[in-house]
Parts: C-alpha cells; sequence; structure tokens
C-alpha cells in the first residue's frame, strides 16, 4: 500500500514544463525522477504560497494605505509618497509582478514597527527557532514513537489505556495555558517551592562559552516541556495505528513460529513495516506544531519567529506578518518534500 | 435520531415505503447506540458534553447576561477565591464563576459553528470531486492538497488579522482552513460508494448528477462527516481559544481563550495567581477531550476496522 494519507505533492500539468527531462525519458524511471517531481511538486506549493500571501493581504477592506497608518490624520501628499513607496498606485499585475521578483531576490519589504527589513528580522530570529523546534521536535517524535510502540504492541493493557488516555487530554490541552502554568509553578513558584526556571527569555546574562551554553539550555527547559507534551500524542497515536495496522499480519506469525523472540519480532519486523505511515503523518502534522511554537514562544517570551510573529500581530504590522507567513508555510512545505524524499529508503516500495 | 415519533396513520399489516424507511431508520439508530455505549469513554464524552451544553443554555438564567458588565461589577479587583465568589474576580471586580460559565457560550457556539462550515466545505468538494471526475476533480484535489500542508492556525491567524474583529470572522477563520481532511475521507468514501452496481442502476433508471449525489451518496458518508464533525468541534474550539489569546478575537464577547488573556494582561502570571488561569484551560481541554473522545468512538462505531485501536 502507498502512503494515501499524506498530501502527496505529485507532478502535475501546471509543472510539466518544469520537470520533463526527467519525467518523460522512459528508461530513467526510478528515484531520480521521483526526486524530480517532488522537487516540483513543491516549487509550484511554493509558488502558490507567494500567491496567497499576496493576495491575502489585499484582502483588507478599504485603503490599505489608511490602514498602515492607523486612523492618524495623514495629508493627501504623504498618502500619496506612501502608496508610490509601497508601489500601490501600480496596476494589481504589476504589483504582484514587483513582488514575486523582489521575494525571488530575498526582498520581503520593510517592517513598519522596527523600520529594518522584513528579512534581517527573520534571520536573526530563525537560529532561536530553530533550537527550540529541533530540540522540541526530536524529542517529541522520539517519545511519541517509543511509547506509541508500546502502546500497540500490548494494546488494550493497562499501560496501553493510561499513556493513550494521557496522550489524548495532553492534547485537548491549549499549549499556552499549559505554558502560563508551568511559569507561575515552576518559574515564579507555589509556596513550598521556589522559582526553578527563569519565566522568559533565552540568556539571563552575559556569560561565555559553557557558562553561556548551560544558562540557554536551563531556559530551553519549560518551552521545550510544553511543546513536547501537547505535541507527542500526536505521534503516539499515529504510531500505535500504523503498528496496529500490521499487528495481525502473517509474517509476524511467521517471525514468531521460527523462534524469534518477541522483541526482535517486534524490532526487525513489525516496526520497520509501520514506519512509513508514521513519518508520513509525522511530517504532515508539522502544520501544528508550528502553531504550537508560535504560542510557546509567545508565552514564554522566546525570541525566535513565533515571538516576532506575535509582535507583529498586535501592531500589525503587515509586511512582517506577510514575511513570516510566507516562511511558515515555506518550512512545512520544504519539511514535508524532505519526508517525501526520505520514503524511498524507509520502504523501497515507493518511487518505483 | 432523525425519526419523527407523529406516525401519520397507515393500514395495519401493510406499512407504507416511508413507514418501513422510518422503522429502518430507527433500527439502526438503536443498534448504533447500543455499540456506542460499550465505548466507556465515549459515554463519559457524551455526558460531559451534555453538562456542558446544559450550563451554557442555561446560563442567561443561572448568572445573567449582566456579567461581564465592567461599570458595576459586584467585587473588588482581583480577589482570591472566597464564598462570595467561588472563583475570585478579575481586574474589573467581575465575578469569575460568572464569566466562566458565560463563556462557555462564545467557545461552544464558535467551536459548532466553524465545525458545521469546516464539515460543509469539506463535504461539498468531497462529494463533487469524487462524483465529477476529470478535470474539476484534479483542480478540487490540488487546492486541497495545497491547503493540506499550509499551517492551518497560521493561515487562520492572517485570516483574522486582515479581517475586521468579529465572531463571525473567527468562525470564517477556522472553518476555511480545516476542512481538507474532511474533503479527501468525503472523496474516498464517494469514489467508493459510486463503484457499486446500484449507482449503475439508478443511472440507467435516469437518476441526474443532484439525485445521485443527494439520495445515493449522502446518506452513505453521513456516517464519515458525523465522526468528523465532532472531532472538528474539538480542534475549532481550541483554535478559537488560540485566536483569543493572540488577542484577535471579538473584544466585545467573553470567551474562554478571551477570558485566558485578559488574565495574562492583568498580570497573574508573574503575581502567581493561578485561580484566575486555571479554570478557563480546564474549560477549554475538558470541552475540547470530551468532542475527541466522542468522536473517536462514533468511528469505532462506524468502522469496525479500527475497533482495536479504541
Amino acid at each position: 500500500m502507498s502512503s494515501v494519507t499524506g498530501p502527496v505533492v505529485e507532478k502535475r500539468e501546471e509543472d510539466g514544463r518544469r520537470a520533463p527531462a526527467a519525467s518523460r525519458g522512459r528508461s530513467r524511471s526510478g528515484y531520480p525522477r521521483y526526486v524530480a517531481g517532488k522537487v516540483a511538486g513543491a516549487a509550484v506549493s511554493l509558488f502558490a504560497v507567494l500567491v496567497t500571501s499576496f493576495f491575502l493581504f489585499r484582502l483588507i477592506p478599504g485603503d490599505p494605505v489608511k490602514f498602515m497608518t492607523g486612523g492618524r490624520p495623514v495629508s493627501a501628499e504623504q498618502l500619496a509618497v506612501y502608496r508610490e513607496e509601497f508601489g500601490l498606485d501600480l496596476p494589481l499585475w504589476q504589483q504582484f509582478t514587483d513582488y514575486c521578483a523582489k521575494a525571488l531576490t530575498g526582498d520581503l519589504g520593510t517592517s513598519y514597527q522596527f523600520h529594518a527589513p522584513v528579512v534581517d528580522k527573520i534571520t536573526e530570529a530563525l537560529p532561536n527557532t530553530l533550537l527550540l523546534t529541533g530540540t522540541a521536535f526530536v524529542l517529541y517524535t522520539a517519545l511519541g514513537a517509543f511509547l506509541g510502540t508500546r502502546s500497540a504492541w500490548r494494546h488494550g493493557g493497562l499501560g496501553d489505556r493510561l499513556n493513550t488516555g494521557l496522550a489524548l487530554t495532553l492534547y485537548s490541552i491549549p499549549s499556552f495555558w499549559l505554558g502560563l502554568l508551568l511559569i507561575i509553578v515552576l518559574s515564579v513558584g507555589v509556596d513550598p517551592v521556589p522559582g526553578l526556571f527563569p519565566t522568559g527569555g533565552m540568556e539571563s546574562g552575559r556569560e561565555e562559552g559553557l557558562a553561556h551554553v548551560l544558562d540557554v539550555a536551563h531556559h530551553l527547559v519549560l518551552p521545550v516541556v510544553t511543546l513536547v507534551a501537547v505535541e507527542y500524542g500526536q505521534t503516539l497515536l499515529v504510531t500505535r495505528s500504523a503498528l496496529l495496522d500490521e499487528m495481525g499480519s502473517d509474517y509476524l506469525t511467521t517471525a514468531r513460529a521460527k523462534g524469534l523472540r518477541d522483541d526482535l519480532v517486534r524490532r526487525r519486523h513489525a516496526v520497520p513495516n509501520a514506519l512509513l505511515p508514521t513519518v508520513t503523518l509525522v511530517f504532515v502534522n508539522l502544520g501544528r506544531t508550528v502553531a504550537g511554537v508560535i504560542l510557546v514562544e509567545t508565552v514564554f517570551s522566546w525570541p525566535g519567529l513565533g515571538g516576532l510573529f506575535y509582535q507583529a500581530l498586535s501592531v500589525p504590522d503587515l509586511p512582517l506578518v506577510q514575511g513570516l507567513f510566507f516562511v511558515f508555510a515555506a518550512a512545512v512545505i520544504l519539511m514535508n518534500t524532505l519526508a517525501d524524499l526520505l520514503y524511498p529508503m524507509l520502504d523501497p516500495r515507493v518511487g518505483r | 435520531m432523525t425519526a419523527e415519533t407523529t406516525e401519520p396513520s397507515v393500514k395495519p399489516g401493510a406499512p407504507g415505503p416511508r413507514a418501513l424507511a422510518r422503522r429502518r431508520r430507527r433500527a439502526s439508530v438503536s443498534r448504533f447506540w447500543r455499540e456506542y455505549r460499550k465505548h466507556r469513554a465515549g459515554v463519559f464524552g457524551l455526558a460531559a458534553l451534555v453538562l456542558f451544553v446544559l450550563v451554557a443554555l442555561t446560563a442567561p438564567l443561572t448568572v445573567g447576561s449582566d456579567v461581564d458588565s465592567v461599570t458595576d461589577a459586584p467585587g473588588q479587583p482581583l480577589q482570591s477565591p472566597s464564598g462570595r465568589f467561588p472563583l475570585g474576580t478579575d481586574q474589573f471586580g467581575r465575578d469569575l464563576l460568572g464569566l466562566l460559565v458565560w463563556g462557555s457560550r462564545v467557545s461552544l457556539l464558535v467551536g459548532l459553528l466553524a465545525a458545521a462550515l469546516s464539515v460543509l466545505i469539506g463535504a461539498l468538494i468531497g462529494i463533487t470531486a469524487g462524483h465529477f471526475r476529470g478535470w474539476y476533480a484534479t483542480v478540487m484535489m490540488r487546492i486541497t492538497d495545497w491547503f493540506l500542508v499550509m499551517p492551518t492556525l497560521v493561515l487562520a491567524i492572517v485570516l483574522a488579522t486582515v479581517l475586521s474583529r468579529s465572531l463571525g470572522t473567527i468562525v470564517l477563520a477556522i472553518g476555511v482552513t480545516t476542512w481538507p481532511t474532511t474533503a479527501r475521507l468525503v472523496r474516498a468514501q464517494t469514489l467508493a460508494v459510486e463503484s457499486r452496481p446500484y449507482i449503475e442502476r439508478a443511472k440507467a433508471l435516469g437518476g441526474g448528477h443532484w439525485h445521485i449525489m443527494s439520495r445515493h451518496v449522502l446518506p452513505n458518508v453521513m456516517p464519515l462527516i458525523l465522526a468528523q464533525t465532532t472531532l472538528i468541534i474539538s480542534s475549532a474550539i481550541l483554535a478559537e481559544a488560540t485566536l483569543a489569546f493572540l488577542g484577535l478575537g471579538d473584544p466585545t464577547v467573553v470567551s474562554w481563550g478571551g477570558l485566558l488573556q485578559d488574565a495574562r494582561e492583568a498580570g497573574s502570571v508573574s503575581s502567581g495567581d493561578w485561580w484566575y488561569l486555571v479554570p478557563p484551560g480546564v474549560g477549554i481541554a475538558v470541552v475540547a477531550l470530551a468532542f475527541t473522545l466522542c468522536g473517536r468512538a462514533v468511528e469505532a462505531v462506524l468502522n469496525p476496522r479500527l475497533g482495536v485501536s479504541r
């Protein structure tokens, strides 16, 4: 069975022109053709994101310039200057081509509130977000996969029911609320317990070397715990149901019949087959993680993209919101494409 | 469920087709309920939901509609829980228990409406894309796939930012961003249904597109839509809370997410006022969990293959 679940982005008519060399040649099938298809699909998706982010911000009712000035009294000349500066006096199609050309050269406009290029703000915050998200992603995937495998292998048992119940409960909790509670209990401190962790931010002083690393790690604990808590349930449930699908299979009976230990049956036979649907869904669900990151960074004042997004929303600083929207969507598309490229290595049936 | 109680007079011994259909429907509903009852988590979820809906519906009687007025607040600002105010008061001196009860109305309403909109779009696109093949289906599934990779909440946030602040905007923002999973599931089911011989028979007898989609496909995908709705309500309620917390909600109404935002702005985090923060979050989590449990139970009943994953 192939992956029916994921948004398997295939090449279609609209991008047929982009990858004809690899896809038309009958002799060159297999992995290169597969890669070309996926990359072309990702390029189309990225373009669609660009189109959306352009037109979405033209949805604003009324004059965008009036919206920008926030109702302050502005003279007609000033409005005209603004219009020219942002290219709003040009026809729509020309605005759109300008926008695309600029975006391709890495120019996403200027932030209203920081008076700095949006790209600079984003590249500044990106490493911090990658640190937080990367740590949390590794931890919650590992934890979810581990517990999910355990649950499925002994499904119906007490451990399974506890695990699934806890995962579903944590999955239903708003991440920002959990973060706020953790701050109250572990940072501010409830009476007998003193504050153990910083309430927010990424670093407290100007320590150098190892001390700085430890300081950042100390700040990282609570945000990562929050993200892992609200996200691992999804991985657990996905792993569990993927493994349950394999549980009744004949090859497992064969493996047991030839005398393999239960542990080895699971590790060598069942889990590798359950891996593909799991990986697909873990990457498809990255969109949810992006949302979690925005909220957790906001709550913990983490100086990353999510925190920046919140600052931009409250103004609202439209070029920054627009730029970050593009970055978030592009990140998810990129990760999904990477996952697509990984599948043939996980399952030789894909990409043939 | 849909069976009416007042039966028109039918000749004894010879029930008409309508009565037969009604009897069959009633039998399948009671069969569904018998199966559903076996899922203990689902029954708990349903009980919690009934309780919350009752609380929300009777709120005008129990707490009164002036509970959110800032001007004649009954207490002092930020009082901790006491006999008079079981959950304390907010920064304007309003009774937090009353606000919590009143807020459940908006949270549930937005969750239900947004889920209804989302499932409506999803079912419409799913059924039509499954029924009309060819370029229409291709284009529709392309759009669906594309929406599926988008980070849903980010899109909803952006929509809520560029549109005016109101409950309608929130419903719209959640509804138009969460439909793709439904569309895919419904389309797959539609394709399965339309490959059966009785659809061919209906076509041979002259059934048009509308007839086939509404009389044959829709009843068959309805169970799937039902389960999907329950699951989507849960995420819609979470999404509403998130948008309100980010300050994108309607500032004039009280919702659970809005209460959390108020709590944060009133500095209850740094002063350790846990009694302000805990109740709205518990409300959101319990209602979202209840809908998820119901949805999983409905899914397990309708799709016995999932039975093990209960």
